[in-house]
């Protein structure tokens, strides 16, 4: 683990924004294996939730938690502040799609099967079937046994059933894994869309790059915890990562580069042929951007590189 | 509980029996075996041709006895353990379903598809000997079809249950095939073994009736301690009881 403590100043959302998701000190032991250690998270309606974390992290066991899927250890699972087990289970389960990681559907039922099946079982519309169909591009292999269906098609047929019946809350573990780049665009864009009809999104990614432009918030998981939560932002202050400046000189003003930064806290120089990377902490940053800019035009192209998502990652949970 | 939940799950499992023509294929055996059975059954006896009911009966009732709950645990044994072992069962209990629910729908769609198959191969075979039985002989080879469904039946729920204890499809098809061979080949040995240890010495009476605990002898005793021509050929009128072939054993 990381020295770093996360402050708790990020833990709560934005106030008096309604919670729709709430996990209070809930716990999952597999004998002395803490898969989900005290968790505490409110997600609040309307926003885009991202939870990351290495395999085995327990991304995948507190979303079955969350669905009442598993038996809680301790601790209390919210649903718009309905319990997941219980008398009211079904009402809750009404209001939420899920996407399994891996999703497997069935191999025998053709895609507008497969939609109905889970359409009667939640009670939803038939008719709705056909437009979800629509919404994640496979009209034209409704009347297609899944038998044929590429690993893109059946993640987008497991990603129209989670939409079946107009959830308010989706859980989506995973759900990219087998698009390519346009059908990922293409996901995002449903998940915006959706977004402005109040539906929440909790969403589990990998694909760090790939999920730190497009979440709210999102937590970070590690050995059963959260290890940080906020935005991606607010995640890279806490953590005060380094920045690069990259910039590009004549190799002959190197050393007058050297110079301007020479009593700046610059933390590394790296230089080869025109290219200088240089890397400073946040507080450093706007010193060293006047330094270079007092350069006199020595200076011919500069870019600030931010940590990337992927850095803080690795900074909380190694 | 919600029925209509139950119905959606069954009916899944029946229809997916009948697309993939898994019902077709079994009724096709039954009605083959059964006509077979009736026509060359006493061939040993230098006559082929259809005999009489009871012979008939007697014949298929030794190899149904064999075959039924054998297709009963190959349709059951992965209705769950299949389910979670492909991946599909966290998603179908994220519905609004309760684990009952789904066990029952299961259990149900697999039971109407082996009693369809059943009903339709052996009714088949009826319809084709149809004149040659008189009214007793179509009632006493309805009693057989209907035992045979309930025969069905009692293994199919023995396999449900395998599905859902085993860890794995590879171990419940390990777990199926040995209570097969519990129930249809061991269970009398056993029982048999036990009678001849004690010596009939004590519990002699009682031996009878652990018969009742194999759903497969259950199905021997009804329909062949049933018949009385029957029974006095197997020379066992004098030491079964009988009370245990009256077919209202079932009842209770």
């Amino acid at each position: 683990m990381a020295s770093i403590s996360p402050a708790p100043a990020e833990v709560r959302p934005a106030s008096n924004a309604e919670a729709v998701v709430a996990t209070r000190a809930v716990t999952k032991h597999y004998g002395a294996v803490h898969a989900v250690d005290g968790v505490d998270l409110e997600i609040v309606r309307g926003e885009l939730f991202g939870l990351i974390g290495h395999n085995g992290a327990g991304k995948s066991t507190l979303f079955k938690i969350m669905l009442g899927l598993i038996p809680l250890t301790s601790g209390e699972i919210l649903i718009d502040n309905a319990s997941v087990s219980g008398g009211g289970f079904r009402a809750v389960r009404r209001k939420i799609g899920y996407l399994p990681e891996n999703v497997v559907l069935y191999e025998n039922l053709t895609g507008l099967e497969t939609l109905q099946f889970f359409s009667r079982l939640k009670g939803a519309p038939l008719r709705d079937c056909a437009p979800a169909l629509e919404r994640v591009g496979l009209t034209h292999a409704a009347r297609r046994r899944v038998r044929e269906y590429s690993k893109g098609m059946r993640q987008r047929l497991g990603f129209a059933q989670a939409l079946l019946g107009r959830p308010q809350i989706l859980f989506l573990d995973e759900p990219t894994t087998g698009l390519d780049p346009e059908a990922i665009r293409e996901f995002y864009a449903i998940l915006r869309g959706l977004r402005t009809e109040g539906v929440t999104v909790v969403l589990t990614s990998h694909i760090l790059a790939e999920i730190q432009e497009r979440v709210d918030r999102l937590a970070i998981m590690a050995a059963g915890k959260v290890q940080a939560i906020g935005s991606v932002q607010a995640l890279r202050e806490q953590m005060d990562l380094p920045l690069w400046f990259e910039i590009r000189i004549a190799p002959e003003h190197l050393g007058a580069v050297r110079a301007a930064l020479g009593h700046l806290p610059i933390s590394a120089i790296e230089a080869r042929d025109d290219h200088v990377a240089v890397q400073c902490r946040r507080e450093a940053k706007m010193a060293v951007l006047e330094a270079l800019a007092a350069l006199d035009g020595k200076v011919l192209d500069l870019h600030v590189r931010e940590p990337s998502l992927e850095d803080v990652f690795f900074g909380f949970s190694d | 509980m919600e029925f209509r939940q139950i119905g959606i799950i069954a009916g899944k499992e029946f229809w997916d029996r009948i697309r993939n023509r898994w019902v077709l294929a079994v009724a096709l055996v039954f009605t083959v075996f059964a006509l077979a059975i009736a026509y060359f059954g006493g061939a040993q006896q230098g006559a082929v041709g259809f005999r009489s009911i009871e012979f008939t009966i007697a014949s298929l009732v030794s190899l149904v006895i064999y075959l039924i709950p054998l297709i009963a645990l190959i349709l059951g044994f992965d209705a769950i353990v299949g389910e979670r072992e492909r991946g599909s069962l966290d998603l179908l209990l994220s519905m609004p379903i309760t684990r009952f629910e789904l066990l029952l729908g299961k259990y149900l769609g697999l039971a109407a598809a082996l009693a369809f198959s059943t009903v339709a191969g052996f009714g088949l075979v009826a319809v084709v000997l149809a004149t040659q039985l008189n009214l007793g002989a179509l009632l006493h080879y309805f009693g057989f079809m209907f035992s045979s469904v309930l025969l069905g039946m009692a293994f199919l729920s023995l396999a449900v249950m395998v599905s859902v204890f085993a860890a794995d499809r590879t171990r419940a098809s390990g777990m199926a095939i040995a209570l097969w061979f519990f129930f249809v080949l061991v269970f009398d040995l056993l029982l048999l073994g036990a009678l001849v240890v004690t010596g009939d010495r004590y519990g002699g009476e009682v031996f009878p009736y652990l018969l009742l605990a194999n759903p497969a002898d259950v199905f021997r005793i009804l329909n062949i301690f049933a018949l009385d021509d029957v029974r006095s050929l197997y020379g066992l009128a004098t030491v079964f009881p009988r009370a245990l072939a009256d077919p209202w054993l079932l009842v209770w």
